[in-house]
C-alpha cells in the first residue's frame, strides 16, 4: 500500500515537473507553432544568412522561418502581385528600401514602429541614421529593419598599381587612364592577359547602378538635398545634357578594358573576376572587401584597395545643360577640385512584414528580422562575404577587431571601412531614387537604354533622349505633382538622428 | 383489294407512330447531347474565351496598384498606339532605315510574289469578293512586315522584338527541320546502333528549358566556360556571343534548335517508317536514283506531316522566351528580346495594359502567320499530290 502511496507521489510529481516543463519551454519560445513564409531574393548572398540562422531563431522562439526566393529581377513584381491579389503567400519580405513607396502606400507592409520602440535587443540607435531613415522609415512609421547597408565604392588591386607605379583613380580620367593602362597585363600570374575594368552589363541584371556611379560627379554638385535624377523645380529629368552624355561616354568606353563578354556578365561574374585577379579595377558594393579575404573565393587577399567613387572636375549647370569647370560655387564640398557625389546605390536590403499576416504571424517575421539585424548576430555576418551583408551599423565600422579575426590585416579593414565611412560622410553623396514606380524608372527604362546604347543601338545622344522622354512618360503618367512631392520628400530624409 | 385498303390507312398509322417516335426519340437525343456537353462546352468557353476577353479588356486600359485593390482606367487603344506608333515604336519595331541592296531585292521579289498570288486569285475561277479582300490584306500585311524586316537588318537599322521574333521563328524552325529531317533519314536506314542514336537524339528534348539556357550560358561563355580552350586553341579568346546582335542572337538560335530537333526528328522519323515499301522499291526496279527517289516518292508521302510538324513548331517558337532571357537576357540592347519576352518584361514592370496588348499583337502575328503558311502549302500539296 505504501509502495502504491509513493508510486503515486512520484508519478503526480513526474507529471507536474513535466507540465512545468512545458509551460516554461512554452514560455521561452513564444512563437512555438508558428510559420514565417519569407520571400527574398535568389543570392546566394543576402539570403544565405536567413537559411543559416533560420533554425537557430527557431530553437529560440519556436518559429519556423521558410524561405522562398526568386531572381533580383522578379522580386518586385513578386511581392506586388503577391500582395495585391490578397493571395498573400508571404509573411514577410526581404527588398529593396526604394520600393517602400509603392508597397506601403496601397498599405500592404505593416508599420513595425511599436515593436521597434518596444524592442531594446534590436539597439536602433547603432544603426546609422542614415540607413535608418532611408532602408527603414517612410511617411514618418517604420516600415523595414536594415539587415545590410550598400553604397557603391572603387576596388583596385593595390599590388598591382605598387608594380607599374599608378595611383588610384580621383576621376573618371583616371579610372579610364590606368583601365587602359592595366588592360592585357598578366595580373594574377597564370600567363594570360587580363582586364583593366570589370564591371556587370548584362542587361536584366543589376547594371543599371553603374552607369549612375559616373553620372553622380557630373549631376549633383550642391549637396544631397540637390539630387541627382530629377530636377525639383520642373520635375524634368537630369539626363539629357552635357553631364550625362559625358558619363554615358565614360561608361561606354570601360567596355574596351573590360572582359569580351562584359555586355552579358553579372555581378557574381565580375566579382569572381575581381577575386581570382584577373581584374585591376572594379565598382561594386562593400560585399567585395570580406569576400576578398575568403581563402575559398579569393586568391587577392592583402591586395585589395577599396576607393571613395571618382568625381570630375567639370559640373553640369542646370540652367544650359552644359558642363562648367569646377570651383568654390559649383563645386563647394569638392576635394582637390573634384567633385565627388558616391552613390548610396540600392541603400540596402531590409526586412519588411506583411499587414495581411495573422498579428501572432506579424510579431514572430519582425522578431525574426529583428534577431538578424541585432549586434550579436549581424556584426559577425557582415564580415563574411558570402552573407552579402554590409556594415550598416555604427559599431560595425567604429570596431576593427571583428574584421581583423575575420581575416583582414589591420591596414586592410581600416582601408575597406574608411572608404565606406568617406562615402557615408560625403556630404553631397546621392540618395538612391526613391519615389513610386522607382523600379519602373529604373530597372524598366534606364536597363534597357542603357543596354541598347552600350550594344550601339543609340548614340549617347539618342540614349539620353531616349530617357528623357521615357522618364517624362512615366511621371506624366503617374502624376507629375504627387511624383514631385515625392522626389522632394525623398530628398528630405534626414541623414543625421 | 378491300384488305389492301384497309390495310393501308392501319399501315400509315403505324409508321406515323414509329415517325413520331422516332422524332421524339430523336428531340431526346438532341436534348440529351445538349446536356451533356454543355457543361464541357461552357468549362471551354470559361477557360479559353474569357482570359482571351479579359485580356483584350486589360489591353485597352491602364493598371494601377492603389490602396485596397487596382484602379483600372480605361485608355482606348493607347497601349497600341505606344507600340505601334509612339514611344514603344522603337523597342517594338525598331529603328527603320534603308534597307541593304540585298534586303531591299529581297523585299521586290517578295512583294512580286505576293501580288502574283493576289492577282492569281482575282482571275481564278472560285474567287469571291470576301477572299479578294482577305488576300488583299494578307499581299498587303506580308509586303509590310517584310519590309520593316529588311529596313531593320539594313546597315543602320535596329531590329525591334517584332522582327526579333520573326528571325527566332523562321530561321530556327528551318533548321530544325533540316537537320531533324536529315537525322530522321539516317536513322531510318539499317545501320548498326540506330536504336541507341534514336535515344541519344531525343535527350535535348527531355531536358528542362531552364537547363539548356543555362548550358548553353556556360558553353558560349568564352572566358571560363567548358569550351574555353577550344575558343583560345582557335585564337578567339577575345571573342564574344554577347558582343553584337547578331552574334547573341546565334548563340540563342544555336540553343533552340539544338532543343527542339529531336520534336522534328522523332515526327518525321515516324513519317518516313510510314513510306509505303512497294512504290520505293517500285522506283528502285524503274532506276530511280537515291535523289530521284527521295523527290518524287519519300517527300510527297511525308508532305503532309512535315506541313503539320512545321506549323506546330512555327507557333511554339512565336513564344520563345526562356533560351534569350537566360542566356542573354534579352541583350545586349533589345537584340534578342522576343515579343513573348517583351510582353513579360512589361508585365513585370507592372504595365499589365501594355503587356496585354504586346500580347494580342503576337497573338495577331502568330495567327496571320499560321493562316497564310496553311493556305500556301494547302494550294502547294492540292497541286502536287
Amino acid at each position: 500500500m505504501r509502495n502504491l502511496r509513493s508510486f503515486l507521489a512520484l508519478a503526480v510529481m513526474l507529471v507536474l515537473m513535466f507540465c512545468l516543463f512545458s509551460l516554461a519551454s512554452a514560455q521561452d519560445q513564444p512563437y512555438a507553432g508558428v510559420t514565417v513564409r519569407v520571400l527574398s531574393f535568389t543570392g546566394p548572398q543576402v539570403t544565405e544568412p536567413l537559411l543559416r540562422r533560420g533554425p537557430d531563431f527557431e530553437a529560440l522562439t519556436g518559429a519556423h522561418v521558410e524561405v522562398t526566393t526568386v531572381p533580383f529581377s522578379d522580386l518586385y513584381q513578386s511581392i506586388l502581385t503577391d500582395q495585391a491579389t490578397g493571395t498573400n503567400s508571404y509573411d514577410a519580405f526581404v527588398l529593396a528600401p526604394q520600393w517602400l513607396a509603392d508597397f506601403v502606400t496601397p498599405g500592404y507592409f505593416a508599420d513595425l514602429s511599436g515593436h521597434v520602440a518596444s524592442d531594446e535587443a534590436i539597439q536602433w540607435d547603432d544603426i546609422a541614421p542614415f540607413f535608418r531613415n532611408f532602408i527603414a522609415s517612410y511617411a514618418g512609421g517604420v516600415y523595414s529593419i536594415p539587415l545590410d547597408g550598400d553604397l557603391h565604392t572603387i576596388y583596385y588591386r593595390t599590388d598591382v598599381f605598387a608594380d607599374e607605379g599608378l595611383e588610384p583613380p580621383k576621376t573618371w580620367e583616371d579610372y579610364l587612364t590606368v583601365a587602359a593602362a592595366l588592360n592585357g597585363k598578366d595580373l594574377n600570374g597564370d600567363g594570360e592577359a587580363d582586364y583593366g575594368s570589370c564591371i556587370p552589363k548584362r542587361r536584366a541584371g543589376q547594371g543599371y547602378w553603374w552607369v549612375l556611379d559616373v553620372a553622380g560627379g557630373y549631376l549633383q554638385s550642391q549637396g544631397t538635398g540637390q539630387g541627382a535624377f530629377f530636377d525639383t523645380q520642373t520635375m524634368n529629368p537630369l539626363v539629357n545634357n552635357a553631364g550625362f552624355i559625358r558619363a554615358l561616354e565614360i561608361y561606354d568606353e570601360t567596355t574596351q578594358y573590360g572582359p569580351p563578354d562584359e555586355l552579358n556578365l553579372e555581378l557574381n561574374d565580375t566579382r569572381s573576376l575581381f577575386l581570382t585577379g584577373r581584374c585591376a579595377l572594379t565598382i561594386d558594393w562593400g560585399d567585395i572587401g570580406s569576400l576578398s579575404i575568403d581563402p575559398d573565393s579569393s586568391t587577392v587577399a592583402g591586395k585589395v584597395g577599396t576607393l571613395l567613387m571618382p568625381g570630375s572636375t567639370e559640373v553640369v549647370d542646370r540652367a544650359t545643360g552644359a558642363l562648367v569647370p569646377c570651383d568654390e560655387t559649383t563645386c563647394p564640398y569638392a576635394i582637390d577640385g573634384v567633385n565627388h557625389a558616391p552613390l548610396a546605390a540600392f541603400g540596402g536590403w531590409g526586412g519588411a512584414v506583411s499587414a495581411a499576416s495573422a498579428p501572432e504571424v506579424q510579431d514572430a517575421a519582425y522578431a525574426f528580422f529583428s534577431y538578424m539585424s541585432q549586434p550579436a548576430q549581424s556584426n559577425v555576418d557582415v564580415t563574411m562575404g558570402k552573407t552579402g551583408y554590409n556594415p550598416y551599423r555604427l559599431s560595425q565600422t567604429a570596431d576593427l577587431a571583428p574584421w581583423v579575426a575575420a581575416g583582414f590585416t589591420e591596414e586592410g579593414a581600416a582601408d575597406y571601412l574608411g572608404a565606406i565611412e568617406a562615402s557615408l560622410n560625403s556630404p553631397n553623396m546621392i540618395l538612391d531614387l526613391s519615389i513610386p514606380q522607382t523600379q519602373r524608372y529604373q530597372q524598366v527604362v534606364l536597363d534597357t537604354v542603357i543596354s541598347q546604347f552600350l550594344a550601339g543601338e543609340f548614340t549617347a545622344e539618342e540614349a539620353a533622349q531616349q530617357i528623357y522622354d521615357q522618364w517624362q512618360e512615366v511621371t506624366d503618367e503617374i502624376g507629375r505633382d504627387s511624383q514631385q512631392e515625392a522626389y522632394l520628400a525623398s530628398l528630405r530624409i534626414s541623414r543625421d538622428d | 383489294m378491300e384488305t389492301l385498303e384497309r390495310d393501308v390507312p392501319l399501315s400509315k398509322t403505324a409508321s406515323e407512330r414509329q415517325i413520331r417516335k422516332q422524332v421524339r426519340g430523336s428531340r431526346h437525343d438532341n436534348t440529351a447531347r445538349f446536356v451533356f456537353l454543355l457543361p464541357t462546352v461552357l468549362i471551354i468557353l470559361f477557360l479559353s474565351i474569357f482570359p482571351l476577353v479579359s485580356s483584350l479588356l486589360l489591353s485597352l486600359t491602364r493598371v494601377n496598384f492603389v490602396r485596397g485593390g487596382l484602379d483600372i482606367k480605361f485608355i482606348g487603344l493607347a497601349n497600341y498606339e505606344k507600340l505601334l506608333l509612339g514611344s514603344g515604336q522603337r523597342h517594338f519595331i525598331g529603328s527603320l532605315q534603308a534597307p541593304s541592296l540585298f534586303g531591299g531585292l529581297c523585299w521586290l521579289v517578295v512583294s512580286g510574289l505576293m501580288i502574283f498570288w493576289f492577282m492569281r486569285y482575282v482571275q481564278s475561277t472560285g474567287r469571291s469578293i470576301t477572299g479578294a479582300f482577305f488576300h488583299l490584306l494578307a499581299t498587303i500585311l506580308t509586303i509590310g512586315m517584310f519590309w520593316i524586316v529588311v529596313a531593320t537588318l539594313g546597315e543602320k537599322g535596329v531590329p525591334g522584338t517584332f522582327v526579333v521574333t520573326l528571325i527566332f521563328v523562321f530561321v530556327g524552325v528551318f533548321f530544325q527541320y533540316i537537320i531533324g529531317l536529315g537525322l530522321a533519314l539516317l536513322l531510318v536506314q539499317d545501320l548498326p546502333g540506330r536504336r541507341f542514336f534514336r535515344v541519344i537524339f531525343l535527350l535535348p528534348m527531355t531536358i528542362t528549358p531552364v537547363g539548356i539556357g543555362f548550358l548553353f550560358r556556360m558553353m558560349t561563355n568564352t572566358s571560363v566556360g567548358p569550351f574555353a580552350p577550344i575558343w583560345v586553341g582557335l585564337g578567339l579568346r577575345d571573342f564574344s556571343w554577347a558582343e553584337t546582335g547578331s552574334g547573341a542572337r546565334t548563340a540563342v538560335l544555336i540553343g533552340d534548335i539544338w532543343q527542339w530537333i529531336p520534336f522534328m526528328f522523332i515526327v518525321l522519323l515516324a513519317a518516313l517508317e510510314g513510306v509505303a515499301h512497294e512504290q520505293v522499291e517500285a522506283a528502285r526496279v524503274d532506276g530511280a536514283n537515291r535523289l530521284q527517289l527521295f523527290q518524287h516518292i519519300i517527300v510527297p508521302q511525308i508532305a503532309p506531316v512535315s506541313m503539320t510538324v512545321i506549323l506546330i513548331r512555327l507557333i511554339e517558337a512565336f513564344k520563345i522566351i526562356d533560351m534569350p532571357r537566360l542566356l542573354t537576357g534579352g541583350g545586349p540592347g533589345t537584340a534578342t528580346e522576343s515579343m513573348a519576352l517583351h510582353a513579360y518584361n512589361e508585365w513585370r514592370s507592372p504595365n499589365l495594359g501594355g503587356s496585354a496588348a504586346l500580347s494580342y499583337l503576337l497573338l495577331f502575328v502568330v495567327t496571320f502567320v499560321a493562316i497564310m503558311f496553311v493556305n500556301i502549302v494547302r494550294q502547294r500539296i492540292g497541286e502536287h499530290l
